[in-house]
């Protein structure tokens, strides 16, 4: 080893943290030369179909799978009862209270279908095309039964049931009291003392996640031993969870995500479809692949939000609140899948928002409807609390004549209020909304938005302007550990990474925390590059394969920069103190004589001496000459259980052109400063934020999952379910304030799901505030522009839209997509 | 998302392809772009016995020149339609409407024919043909003929097309005088079809409406002519006025559906605002 003598004065390295670094796995992703879990072959892989139900609710009379079997290229088919004594239910990972009503959710129906596009049957055949053509000869027997698909009917009088051998559709009633927890006052006394009370019905629409890569996976079978590659966010959980529910031991499972196109929380779940890959492939000894389509992807995978909200706000007539009350209902749909109970749960601790409520109140019922099942969808019970909050607190204000900027200001936590524990509990580590408000009203522009206001209201412009706020926090970095375990949640919350030094000086990150997207090669490799002084470019991330990153628990909740980077940062330290050791011995100095910086040990006031980490690791793979008594190893792992969760905050305000002629709404400028403590890669953190912004607006205005009477999901393609693109989404004008997290080393905040959660009520909020003065107090989401049209028209809310879908290219519907054939299939006409 | 299995037929002339439909058997479907096609069958609506892709049909792509005419071969791409300059000339306002025909991706394989011959009622061009008068030529094994818009739109999905047929190409009246156009679309997100559209051909003189055509789209099983409106139009003032009490005719004889986007009420009062709106444009208001 030669000790090389480099000029101490040279220019400090550039720090990688707050570098606005390209992606590094861009390339890949962008032009798709990855692999993803439908590009996996293997020889003599078999290919599933699964056969969905047509109907919503019904007994299964019959099943005859007899034509399915002769049809060419068929090696098996499997129905229900076939698996009846070895598939379990699909876990419950989240039972919220301990009486919490499971019903059992089998991975392919054996008695009873609960919902459309519930799996009923299971093709296996060597090929795609030959699963899928024996799709339709696949012939059951359905009994119906009555449909329950209205969460306020299901839980009214004489209410079908969803499941008979339970006797009512509430699957839990879980409720939080602030006076009862002993962090406020008692709710229905200050309700009894209120000047003013604000009750109003808010609707949080069924929305789907639509990832872009649709759900993959493919099971391998070797002896004992079973690979699965999955197109999963949780290969750590799922691997727990399917040997829970096989009986597949631990050890010999591997899962293995390799590139993940999304999630959107939508990839947080142990899918029937996984379940069935694993004992399809044990039955028959072959590895197996299934992957499905998007029809099949919108009507099976899980959905996001549904909750009838009953929200009561308290204040006195100088706008000081005294108390808010939520009552919930929230649509489990027909089964309890991996967290479908914990969602609303989670959203429980953030209704109070960013207010001093002395009393607090939150009571939630789960029902179940024969849809198909709710899970987490970015944000996961956040954007259902700030939703209501931020719509309530601009009822409030209407009905105080404030303005809403005010009553906020008015009820707001003060910067130097911090850490402030709320009515709901929780201690929020820090911020300043004064600060983030003040640049966000700069940013739009909201001077001369507010005339243009007043003008087009005074000219009786067809064309109206309205402004609305949400000046929101969330609760990121899921999560203390112990605070899962008070919650009743059936893991911890911690994250695992290791860091190894290659002889090269190369090194290798491993991490728990599995990303879909995210970006995580890139950030984690300039938190190490800056931990440990290396190029950026010697860093490489490794993730997503529980053989290779054995400890982890994945990604969402906006945990993995806050979570799994602090993992990483303290293995890097790790390493550092491993390597100082080394230093010391092949400088001959004493570790505490030892400066590190910019990758390289130095013996403090002798200029010239210098060893690198690098260095050191080819040292230590030497091994030749060694401290006495240590490992030759530098290598290190960490374990990272956060103390408590972070709060990114932020200011959003969307200015929204109304067109009163036809409902139409166009957002005219969007402005949002939001507070994600420390920011690793800023260019990372706008493409979130710009995402964020798109799905929650999205929630506003387009998305909808729509049900029809029958229980049949007419937004069963794009067609009808209405993703918008970049061609739908004004410029967002984004902006930071920077106050760091304490509860972690990096000071992050997390910020995977901030946009999600801001932005829907500050564009609710706008378009409510462009016609409020003709009469409208509510729409319902989405803003369709008929709903819009309606509510200042006729009055009311919009109401409910017509659910067939549209007629456009045959009107492709869950009827019809459900793999079964219809009248429908000789449509006229060259197309 | 598989088709069920389908032969498959790639004639390169007019002739080959009418023999290979007579000889597709029981269900033979015309492909002529597939971004309509392909997706019904990918989710099984579709399952023809035989598809006939007319893409290297050469002789029906393209426009001329026919006098009082310009002729649009069936197989133009709804791209070389945009960028066509006797289009451009004579009937831009096709080149406007078919820029709001779905995505790039779509607008470069999906064809002008096709897209009348699928007849889409939420589909943009059948209005805008109607408007224009356009004639459609449909070649048989017997011979040619030619069946006028009017005509020509028939149900929903549905043609004066018989089997055996063949769009091949569609024949635009040069207009005289001074005409405005402009096609008004309504829907929620860039890439999806008409909520509800209309399109509008102005002819001015001397300050005064002397007449107008108007197409609306998806107001009812097949596009139709807003005659209502086109009755109130003949030689009046061209004023805000007079196109706004005209409009109020647009939704007269029509009978839109009702569906996620809106319900037919909804649609009736859509085509009146935006008769007025295409009109007030057509007219240059």
């Amino acid at each position: 080893m030669t000790l090389v003598e480099e000029p101490v004065a040279a220019q400090a390295p550039e720090a990688e943290i707050g570098k606005a670094r390209l992606r590094k796995e861009d390339a890949r992703l962008i032009t798709g030369k990855t692999t993803w879990t439908d590009n996996m072959v293997l020889p003599g892989m078999l290919h599933l179909a699964v056969v969905r139900s047509p109907v919503a609710h019904a007994k299964i009379t019959n099943v005859d799978l007899t034509a399915a079997q002769q049809a060419p290229g068929v090696i098996a088919v499997y129905s229900g009862r076939d698996f009846a004594d070895e598939q379990g239910s699909i876990p419950c990972a989240w039972p919220v209270t301990p009486d919490m009503v499971n019903p059992g959710h089998p991975s392919v129906a054996v008695e009873e279908v609960n919902h459309v596009g519930e799996a009923v049957a299971v093709i296996v055949a060597r090929s795609k095309t030959a699963a899928q053509d024996a799709v339709e000869l696949v012939d059951i027997d359905y009994d119906p039964l009555p449909v329950v698909l209205d969460m306020e009917k299901a839980v009214g009088q004489d209410a079908h049931l969803c499941h008979d051998h339970i006797d009512s559709n509430e699957s839990f009633n879980f409720v939080f009291d602030a006076g009862e927890a002993g962090t406020g006052g008692n709710t229905e006394q200050a309700f009894a003392d209120a000047e003013v009370v604000v009750s109003r019905r808010f609707v949080q629409q069924r929305v789907i996640p639509a990832f872009m890569e649709p759900r993959s996976v493919v099971v391998q079978p070797q002896g004992d031993n079973y690979t699965m590659w999955a197109a999963t966010q949780i290969p750590h959980i799922l691997r727990v969870m399917l040997a829970m529910i096989t009986g597949v031991p631990e050890h010999k499972l591997r899962v293995i995500a390799p590139d993940v196109g999304g999630g959107f929380g939508g990839k947080l779940q142990v899918t029937p479809e996984e379940v069935i890959c694993m004992l399809v492939a044990r039955r028959l000894g072959k590895p197996v692949k299934w992957t499905e389509t998007r029809s099949e992807s919108l009507m099976s995978a899980h959905h996001g939000r549904d909750q009838i909200q009953y929200i009561d706000i308290a204040s006195d007539r100088e706008g000081n609140v005294k108390g808010l009350r939520c009552r919930i209902l929230a649509d489990m749909g027909a089964y309890l899948r991996l967290v479908s109970p914990g969602v609303p749960v989670l959203g429980a601790f953030m209704f109070v928002g960013i207010y001093k409520f002395p009393a607090y109140r939150f009571d939630c019922r789960g029902i179940f409807t024969n849809k198909v099942p709710t899970d987490a969808y970015r944000g996961a019970g956040r954007p259902e609390a700030t939703f209501a909050i931020e719509r309530i607190m601009d009822e409030l204000a209407v009905e105080l004549d404030m303005d809403p900027l005010e009553l906020r200001r008015k009820n707001w936590i003060k910067a130097e209020e911090f850490p402030f524990t709320t009515a709901a509990g929780l201690e929020y580590d820090s911020g300043d909304y004064e600060q983030a408000t003040q640049q966000a009203l700069e940013l739009l522009g909201y001077d001369e938005l507010r005339a243009e206001q007043r003008r087009r209201r005074e000219s009786n412009d067809p064309v109206q302007l309205g402004i609305g706020f949400s000046t929101f926090t969330e609760m990121c970095g899921l999560a203390p550990s112990r605070v899962l375990g008070s919650l009743a949640y059936g893991a911890g919350g911690w994250e695992n990474a290791s860091i190894r030094m290659l002889p090269t000086g190369k090194v290798e990150v491993v991490t728990g925390s599995t990303p879909h997207g995210q970006g995580h090669e890139t950030a984690w490799s300039q938190l190490v590059a800056d931990s440990l002084g290396v190029p950026f470019e010697d860093v490489e991330v490794l993730h997503g394969d529980t053989a290779i990153s054995p400890r982890g628990l994945d990604t969402y909740g906006s945990r993995s920069l806050v979570v799994g980077g602090a993992a990483v940062m303290k293995a890097a330290d790790k390493v550092v103190a491993k390597a100082r050791r080394v230093a010391a011995h092949l400088l001959e100095a004493s570790e505490e004589d030892l400066d590190f910086s910019g990758g390289s040990f130095s013996v403090r006031g002798t200029p010239g001496t210098g060893l690198s980490i690098q260095e050191i690791a080819l040292a230590t793979f030497a091994a030749h000459n060694f401290p006495d008594g240590m490992e030759p190893s530098i290598d290190a792992e960490a374990t990272f259980d956060p103390v408590n969760f972070s709060f990114p905050h932020g200011t959003h305000l969307c200015a929204m052109e109304v067109d009163t002629e036809t409902g139409m709404v166009k957002i005219r400028k969007y402005a949002c400063v939001d507070d994600v403590g420390i920011v690793v890669n800023p260019l990372i953190v706008e493409g979130q934020v710009h995402g964020g912004l798109a799905q929650g607006i999205a929630q506003a205005l387009y998305e909808e999952a729509v049900y029809d009477a029958d229980g049949n999901l007419t937004t069963g393609t794009f067609v009808d379910y209405l993703v918008p693109s970049a061609a739908d989404l004004p410029h967002f004008d984004t902006g930071n304030t920077v106050h760091a997290a304490p509860g972690n080393p990096i000071g992050a905040k997390g910020v995977g799901e901030a946009g999600c959660i801001a932005s829907t009520p500050a564009v609710v909020n706008a378009a409510l505030d462009a016609v409020r003065h003709l009469g409208v107090s509510d729409i319902l989401m989405p803003l369709t522009p008929e709903r819009v049209w309606r509510a200042i028209h006729q009055g009311g809310d919009g109401g409910d839209r017509a659910t067939a879908g549209t007629n456009a290219y045959g009107g492709a519907q869950t009827e019809t997509t459900a793999g079964v054939s219809t009248d429908a299939s000789s449509l006229g006409g060259d197309r | 998302m598989i088709p069920a299995a389908f032969a498959y037929a790639r004639p390169t002339t007019i002739d080959e392809a009418l023999q290979a439909v007579a000889s597709g058997g029981e269900d033979v479907k015309i492909m002529a772009g597939g971004q309509s096609l392909i997706p019904v069958m990918r989710l099984r609506l579709a399952a023809p016995e035989t598809v006939v892709d007319l893409t290297k049909v050469a002789e029906l792509r393209g426009v001329r020149d026919d006098g009082d005419a310009i002729v649009i071969g069936a197989m133009t791409t709804h791209s070389d339609v945009i960028s066509d300059p006797l289009i451009a000339q004579h009937a831009p306002l096709i080149a406007e409407a078919t820029e709001t025909v779905a995505d790039r991706q779509v607008r470069h394989r999906g064809t002008f024919g096709g897209a009348l011959a699928h007849a889409d009622p939420a589909g943009d061009l059948p209005a805008v043909a109607l408007a224009l008068d356009a004639e459609f030529v449909i070649a048989g094994l017997g011979g040619r003929r030619t069946v006028p818009a009017a005509e020509f739109f028939v149900d929903y999905l549905t043609t004066a097309l018989a089997e055996g047929e063949l769009l091949v190409e569609i024949r635009i009246p040069k207009l005289p005088g001074t005409w405005g156009m402009h096609y008004e679309k309504f829907n929620r997100v860039a890439q999806a079809w008409s909520i509800v559209a209309v399109a509008a051909l102005v002819r001015t003189e001397g300050g005064r409406i002397a007449e107008a055509r108007i197409g609306l789209t998806n107001m009812g099983p097949t596009p139709l002519r807003a005659s209502g409106v086109e009755a109130a139009l003949v030689d009046v003032e061209a004023t805000a006025e007079s196109v706004a009490a005209a409009a109020e005719h647009a939704a007269e004889g029509t009978s839109p559906s009702s569906d996620l986007n809106g319900q037919a009420d909804y649609r009736e009062h859509l085509a009146k605002v935006l008769t007025r709106r295409a009109v007030t444009v057509a007219a240059g208001l």
